[in-house]
């Protein structure tokens, strides 16, 4: 029998309360022995959350718990967890949980349901309300039904690896996407590697670079990547500062929030904003921008050392103050983004008898700074207010200047409880401002860095140039995005000397070619007779208007000549394949391959373009996995028909698979550049696009069609060269009309340049 | 016959304004002196034209514009037979014109035109000072006062559009740029009559849309239409609007530019 020190009433108070809890404890009908050890401490802080009606649906939700025959541990996170959860789903909300959780207990899954209710506050805080959460659990069905291994058609035998990653991950995601866009994302790991339950539980866990890729694209907000051009044309325009804009993630860093910086790499930005106290993503971007350039312009680093933490706090507020106040200065029409995105703390909002206000204090004087209407009443505040525009009346003032007058603020504002550890933070964030790791030095870092410096870089054996393109995944609808990273290389050299031997091999094809080139060569002027208007008389027609003129016959007025210009206004990538299959021998003539044909075709093609003088590339490409997408540069557009290109070209070796669409992508975007009418990309290819890590036969296929209608927006043709003979069907899919089929191969070398010829005159 | 008769209508009557930026007008005037041809360069829109007008004016001389166009050819300078009820006759050319009469002729945007057709100015830019007309039989000795002056854009940067080196060797050159800002500023405020106090931002957002050349834009915003912008305030556009109407739309489609620079008018000009 407890004591009670007051006496009187307490006991019957207590024996009442103590009967209640007997009551639901017998209602609850548990017999776990963690769950009777803990039921009274749980009883009483649902006691402050719920009312009666709810309390009852909590303890019968938990009876069927602890009845699912899954052990204590749902019953205990779910009566740790509900109470606070229940505000936002109510009723509604937990008979759909527990309608879910009766389903899942006795399955394979079951193990899941403490994970579940652990997550349930968080989950409550990104949802918001009951009727997401029907939408929520549904998910969670789609992906238990889909990723839950059932062998020989015996019923689910193993449990799924990504559902209770899922049910970890997923609520503190939500914050960032929407209900749809995890749906979109799940779906994509479901859709992926469906049989290797291990590297889907990596995606559903956000460990893989996919899933982590993916799952930036269904984020919301403003996105950087979108706007990218915009704030580089900004920061060019505005402060003539050419520095990298490079993104940063607040999705996946979770120990610290990371603030915007700038540093010897570039501007550091997030990768996302949200629209905030109504103003857009893209104006606080700029608004940021703008804050970091003049940091880089205005701004000199002090030694971090000679300086306390709470004084280089106070001395950030400053300078960031001077920093704002000269950005206004310049453009008063920010004036207005930047008071709506600054914090106005009610002056007496801090207790500085209970906590640390210097964060207050300082963000207040910031404000009263920048915000000419601020009614700040505090007389040491006004007079630094007063002695800070002093300072720059004229001119900019500087970093030294605002670091004396921060070190004068904070001895002059300095109160015994800014020690305290419990620091008021609400409203002190300026979510436009950077971190001012720019501001200091510090004397023991860099000597750190010096040394780091002396252990010279090691120069890697640099494979080329790294790409990454997004794939066409047709299941559904949408880009993969960087989902192939293609490797730029400069093609081995052999001799060049061979591919001068292939052209004297084919002088007579060549002498043939020549006759077709000199037909459809531009001569550089046409002239234009009887023309009304032109340049110059022309004579004959002139008389004989005269003589017509003359004899009172009606005399003809188109007595002119006039030269117009023809040119030929054509520019041709053509790209190889050179996958394996290339290697192979042609029936019946020897230790030729089709290789060296298709080599024997591109000399006489390119020998042929250049006589006609049009801008070309060549390219090769093949492809190991998505990892290893390789383009080998041949020839580029400003690089001549030389010897040079010609020992690349004698060099080609064949391996590996034809994934296509990367490469007309990588091709597409060079020729793209080239200011020309007609811009042609001519593929030459010997079988259809596959690759080894891609099992559906038509994924490839249709991300090549994909990249076809992509370069045919920006005005890019592709003409396909096949020498698959029954290659008409996925090839016409995949280019449409523009394609040719060679079906006798050995004729490549003549065909391939007439081909050329007849698209482009 | 008195070339003051002929070229009456080419005469500067009224001074036109100019602001001089640097020494550029003590040196043109000597190269007059010797009659050297001069070639002007710089971004459309910086005053190469009105210069030369002033220029017209200040030394007294009539003043032959041709504007430079792909069509052009070396008749349309030199000049061409036309038929009339008597038969055939000459018309010459604005070249032939000034060079017989004695007039400062103006090749603008010399580069438009064709190079091929640009080679009829060779024998005029020499020591020969002549203009042969082969399909007239005549050949004309310059008039003392004839002085050949072209103006280029060297910031196409296209292959086809820049001068045979043979021609650019025959010239004087003049490089302009751009006025400084206050020099600009004060453009504006004569010019137009603006408010003293509205040219600064004004030209601070040409300054800005200038250091994106290369980046979207092929040319920077001119003075000239830094004047139409403050002409449209001046007659009491809103100032939005007004460069809007004259500094962005005529400059640019591209979307992403057309927002930084709008983000700069409500920047700068709240």
């Amino acid at each position: 029998m407890p004591s009670w020190p007051d006496g009187g009433a307490a006991p019957s108070a207590a024996t009442a309360l103590q009967d209640e809890e007997n009551g639901w404890r017998q209602r609850l009908g548990c017999g776990f022995v963690p769950v009777q050890s803990i039921f009274a401490k749980r009883l009483s802080d649902a006691r402050v959350h719920l009312r009666d009606a709810d309390l009852a649906a909590y303890i019968d939700a938990a009876r069927v718990l602890c009845r699912l025959g899954r052990g204590p541990e749902p019953v205990l996170a779910f009566l740790e967890a509900w109470p606070q959860a229940a505000g936002r789903f109510g009723q509604d909300g937990l008979a759909a949980i527990m309608a879910w959780a009766r389903g899942i207990g006795p399955t394979p899954n079951g193990d899941v349901l403490g994970g579940f209710f652990r997550a349930l506050p968080a989950l409550a805080d990104a949802l918001d309300g009951s009727a997401r959460l029907k939408d929520y659990i549904d998910l969670l069905n789609a992906v238990a039904r889909h990723t839950t291994v059932s062998i020989h058609g015996r019923h689910a035998t193993y449990a799924s690896h990504a559902l209770p990653e899922l049910i970890r991950v997923a609520p503190p995601h939500l914050k960032h996407v929407s209900l749809a866009g995890l749906r979109t994302w799940a779906e994509h790991g479901l859709r992926h590697d469906p049989h290797n339950p291990q590297r889907q539980a990596d995606y559903f866990a956000m460990r893989s670079a996919d899933s982590r890729a993916v799952f930036q694209d269904q984020r919301r907000g403003t996105s950087l990547r979108a706007h990218e051009r915009r704030m580089d044309l900004y920061l060019r325009a505005f402060w003539n500062d050419a520095a990298p804009i490079i993104a940063y993630s607040e999705a996946f860093d979770h120990l610290r929030k990371p603030q915007p910086y700038t540093d010897d790499q570039g501007l550091h930005l997030p990768d996302l904003r949200d629209d905030r106290d109504g103003v857009s993503g893209l104006d606080q971007y700029r608004l940021i921008l703008a804050h970091l350039a003049a940091h880089r312009r205005l701004s000199e680093p002090l030694i971090a050392d000679n300086w306390s933490p709470f004084q280089r706090l106070c001395i950030e507020y400053f300078e960031d103050a001077r920093i704002d106040t000269l950005v206004l200065r310049r453009f008063p029409g920010l004036r207005k983004t930047l008071l709506s995105l600054h914090p106005y703390p009610g002056e007496h909002d801090c207790d500085s008898a209970r906590e640390s206000c210097i964060r207050h204090r300082l963000t207040m004087l910031s404000r009263a700074i920048l915000d000419p209407d601020c009614d700040y009443g505090n007389p040491l505040l006004r007079e630094f207010v007063g002695r800070f525009h002093d300072r720059l009346i004229r001119g900019d003032s500087s970093t030294q200047e605002m670091a004396a007058l921060a070190t004068e603020y904070l001895v002059l504002s300095r109160l015994p409880s800014d020690n305290l550890p419990k620091i008021h933070f609400a409203d002190s964030e300026i979510p436009y401002r950077d971190d001012n790791r720019h501001l200091w030095r510090f004397i023991d870092l860099d000597e750190d860095q010096e040394e780091a410096e002396v252990r010279a870089p090691e120069i890697p054996a640099a494979p080329g140039i790294t790409h990454h393109y997004p794939e066409w995944d047709y299941a559904a609808g949408d880009y993969l995005p960087d989902h192939v990273t293609l490797h730029e290389h400069l093609h081995p050299r052999g001799l060049a000397e061979e591919i001068t031997r292939l052209l004297e091999k084919n002088a007579v094809l060549a002498r043939r070619l020549t006759r077709i080139l000199d037909q459809i060569k531009p001569q550089g002027r046409d002239r234009l007779r009887r023309q009304e208007d032109g340049a110059e008389l022309d004579l004959d027609w002139a008389l004989r208007s005269w003589i017509d003129y003359r004899c009172r016959h009606t005399a003809d007025a188109r007595i002119n000549q006039d030269i117009r210009h023809a040119e030929r206004d054509v520019a041709v990538s053509l790209l190889l394949d050179l996958s394996a299959s290339l290697a192979d021998p042609i029936g019946g003539a020897g230790d030729r391959t089709v290789l060296s044909l298709a080599q024997e075709a591109v000399t006489l093609l390119a020998w042929a373009i250049d006589r006609l003088g049009d801008p070309f590339a060549i390219a090769g490409f093949h492809s190991n996995t998505r990892h290893e997408a390789r383009i080998w540069h041949i020839k580029g557009f400003s690089e001549a028909w030389n010897d040079d290109v010609r020992a690349r070209l004698a060099a080609l070796r064949a391996g590996y698979s034809t994934r296509m669409g990367v490469a007309l992508r990588h091709a597409g975007r060079a020729l793209s550049q080239i200011r020309k009418d007609k811009r042609l990309l001519l593929v030459l290819t010997d079988g259809q696009p596959a690759d080894v890590d891609v099992s559906d036969p038509e994924f490839l296929i249709a991300d090549a069609r994909q990249a076809v209608r992509e370069l045919e927006r920006q005005g890019v043709t592709c003409h396909c060269i096949s020498l698959d003979i029954r290659s008409d069907e996925y090839v016409q899919r995949i280019f449409g009309r523009h394609f040719s089929v060679i079906d006798r191969i050995e004729r490549l070398p003549e065909r391939l340049p007439e081909i050329f010829l007849t698209i482009t005159s | 016959m008195s070339h003051g008769d002929m070229l009456k209508d080419y005469r500067v009557t009224d001074e036109p304004y100019y602001r001089p930026v640097a020494d550029e007008i003590a040196l043109f005037t000597a190269a007059y002196d010797r009659r050297l041809p001069v070639m002007i360069k710089g971004p459309t829109g910086c005053g190469k034209s009105r210069f030369v007008e002033y220029m017209a004016w200040r030394l007294g001389k009539p003043l032959l514009t041709v504007a430079c166009n792909e069509d052009m050819t070396a008749a349309d300078l030199v000049g061409r037979w036309l038929l009339d009820a008597d038969g055939t006759r000459w018309q010459d050319g604005p070249l032939t014109q000034a060079a017989r009469y004695g007039a400062i002729c103006y090749l603008d945007e010399v580069v438009e035109a064709r190079q091929d057709s640009t080679v009829v100015i060779h024998p005029l830019t020499d020591h020969r000072r002549a203009l042969p007309l082969d399909k007239k039989g005549e050949l004309i000795r310059a008039h003392a006062d004839f002085q050949l002056v072209i103006s280029y854009n060297p910031g196409y940067q296209s292959l086809t559009k820049d001068l045979k080196p043979s021609t650019k060797q025959r010239f004087t050159a003049l490089r302009f740029a751009y006025p400084p800002p206050e020099a600009e500023a004060e453009i504006l405020v004569r010019e137009t009559g603006i408010d003293p106090q509205l040219a600064p931002p004004l030209i601070e957002l040409a300054v800005s849309a200038r250091r994106l050349k290369g980046h979207g834009l092929d040319e920077g915003i001119s003075t000239r239409l830094l004047v139409y912008a403050a002409s449209l305030m001046a007659d009491g556009v809103p100032a939005t609007q007004a460069c809007r109407m004259a500094l962005i739309d005529p400059l640019t489609d591209d979307d992403d530019i057309r927002a930084t620079l709008e983000h700069a008018i409500d920047a700068l000009l709240a």
